[in-house]
């Protein structure tokens, strides 16, 4: 099985706290990986590192086995959707203008409008993204993210403000492009039921990665799923 | 009004160089307004001051000193801002009043102020000479050049510069080339609307456009035109009844702007 990530003692040390401790993680081509945990369990300190946002950080991120420090090559391979894409709500940019900044070859415009029909989002091309509810514009960042082909795609997924008719549409696209088109999907979800139907791997976080395998040994497991979710309730209770 | 004025050669250096700068100004001004960097162009601006002091101090051509200090003096704000994690608006105040500072020492020591530095401060588009003219042409052409062949880049990292290294975009280098780009604009445009007015090139006719909802290249469009609109009326209208050009050409923009807001709250334009 091709490895297309491969995560060794991950260690990202901030002043005051440590975010991630020892995570080491292999992702094979195909799979499809939801990564869930409470908040502030270091899931965005996981995605920042793997996207080259941060770099300072003991352990190895490989991607098709070549260190991330060294090659920045993945990147053209990655398409990622981040959890709360900010921009100015008048910013004058059209859905068709968004999908476009994410091509790297403008020969490609075509593929923009075959990626706006996939996505149920063409009769939007012309609108201003600020114009948009929260998860036409989630489709919208998938769409850039998807516009190169990419191999692999990160997703962090949005805590608020996408109704739930669009969240339905959000999972079964995400669940055609894994399984017709083949592409690895890495997850962060809050929705425990979700990754569950969804993800055929699971990794639980809370700073140190206490589990890691396929979903059925994780959701067949009430210690381990009572353990985490206890472990979020506390995590929960501590926030408020 | 007469045609005749259309015949002046002095006229015509004017109406081009205007045209070239209002074009160069709003769509450099474009990327500084979506950055929340609207007064980035009057803090030029005002450093230039002190590069122009400092030419006529030293016998120099005066807009080549400016184009040094200012251009300098931006990199290395820009720089500063970053390293020392100033905000945004504090690193303009610094750039602005610092140029400002050194113009009036530099002034004092030369024994005060002369007629130079007000048609600096004010413009002096109608006294555009044809080396002028051509050195706008050139530098704008440069500049439009090189937006065009930047322009997923330039337009990517100014909407999210974080979703743009993550799709390799040199999100650093590319900010400097706008702090450099706007250095140049605003040096180039002085002799148009005089360092006291050219934020309100780089802004109002963008902050008009974007007000019609519409998508990247034709907000650009809109602004262009609009810019190039308050710059040729306004010429000619300053010429005809002896008004001061830069003030008459921003009083045209802020009109259009008015215009503008008084049309989308009719509710004539799309939600946005």
């Amino acid at each position: 099985m091709l490895k297309v990530v491969e995560i060794n003692n991950l260690t990202v040390q901030y002043p005051d706290v440590k975010a991630l401790d020892d995570v080491s993680l292999v992702v094979n081509q195909g799979d499809f990986l939801g990564i869930i945990g409470p908040n502030g369990a270091g899931k965005s300190t996981l995605f920042a590192s793997m996207l080259g946002l941060n770099t300072k950080y003991k352990g190895t991120i490989k991607f098709f086995d070549e260190d991330i420090k060294k090659s920045k090559n993945y990147l053209k391979e990655l398409g990622y959707v981040p959890q709360k894409p900010i921009f100015e709500k008048n910013f004058p940019v059209t859905v068709t203008d968004v999908v476009r900044m994410g091509l790297r070859k403008e020969s490609d415009e075509n593929k923009i409008d075959e990626i706006l029909q996939q996505l149920w989002i063409h009769e939007l091309r012309d609108r201003r993204i600020g114009e948009l509810s929260g998860g036409q514009q989630q489709r919208v960042f998938i769409a850039k993210a998807l516009v190169n082909n990419p191999k692999i795609l990160i997703l962090d997924e949005p805590v608020t403000g996408i109704d739930q008719q669009s969240i339905d549409l959000f999972y079964s696209i995400l669940r055609e492009l894994n399984s017709k088109q083949k592409i690895t999907i890495i997850w962060s979800s809050h929705d425990l039921d979700a990754v569950n139907k969804l993800a055929n791997h699971v990794a639980c976080l809370n700073r140190t990665l206490f589990f890691h395998g396929e979903s059925e040994t994780f959701f067949s497991d009430d210690e381990l799923v009572k353990q985490y979710s206890e472990a979020s309730m506390q995590e929960h209770m501590h926030h408020h | 009004m007469s045609l005749e004025i259309l015949t002046f050669s002095f006229m015509h250096r004017a109406l081009i160089s205007g045209v070239t700068i209002a074009i160069l100004c709003s769509v450099v001004g474009l990327f500084l307004v979506l950055r929340r960097y609207s007064l980035f162009g009057d803090a030029i601006a005002h450093s230039s001051f002190g590069g122009i002091a400092l030419g006529l101090l030293a016998g120099i051509y005066p807009l080549w000193t400016a184009y040094a200090v200012s251009i300098a003096s931006a990199l290395v704000i820009t720089k500063i801002k970053d390293k020392y994690n100033i905000s945004g608006d504090a690193s303009i105040a610094v750039l602005l009043s610092s140029g400002i500072a050194v113009g009036l020492v530099i002034i004092g020591l030369s024994g005060g102020f002369t007629i130079d530095i007000f048609s600096f401060l004010f413009g002096s588009i109608l006294l555009v000479s044809v080396d002028d003219t051509v050195l706008v042409l050139a530098l704008t052409g440069a500049i439009l050049i090189v937006i065009l062949l930047l322009y997923r880049q330039l337009l990517y990292s100014t909407f999210n510069e974080e979703q743009a290294k993550v799709s390799g975009v040199p999100v650093e280098k590319i900010n400097y080339l706008i702090v450099f780009m706007a250095g140049i604009t605003v040096v180039t445009s002085i002799q148009l609307v005089g360092v006291l007015l050219i934020s309100a090139l780089f802004v109002i006719p963008n902050v008009t456009a974007i007000m019609y909802g519409k998508g990247f290249k034709q907000t650009a469009i809109i602004s262009m035109s609009f810019s190039v609109f308050s710059v040729v009326v306004g010429i000619l209208v300053s010429y005809v009844f002896d008004i001061t050009p830069a003030g008459t050409i921003v009083l045209i923009a802020i009109g259009l702007l008015a215009g503008t807001m008084g049309i989308k709250s009719a509710g004539l334009l799309s939600k946005n």
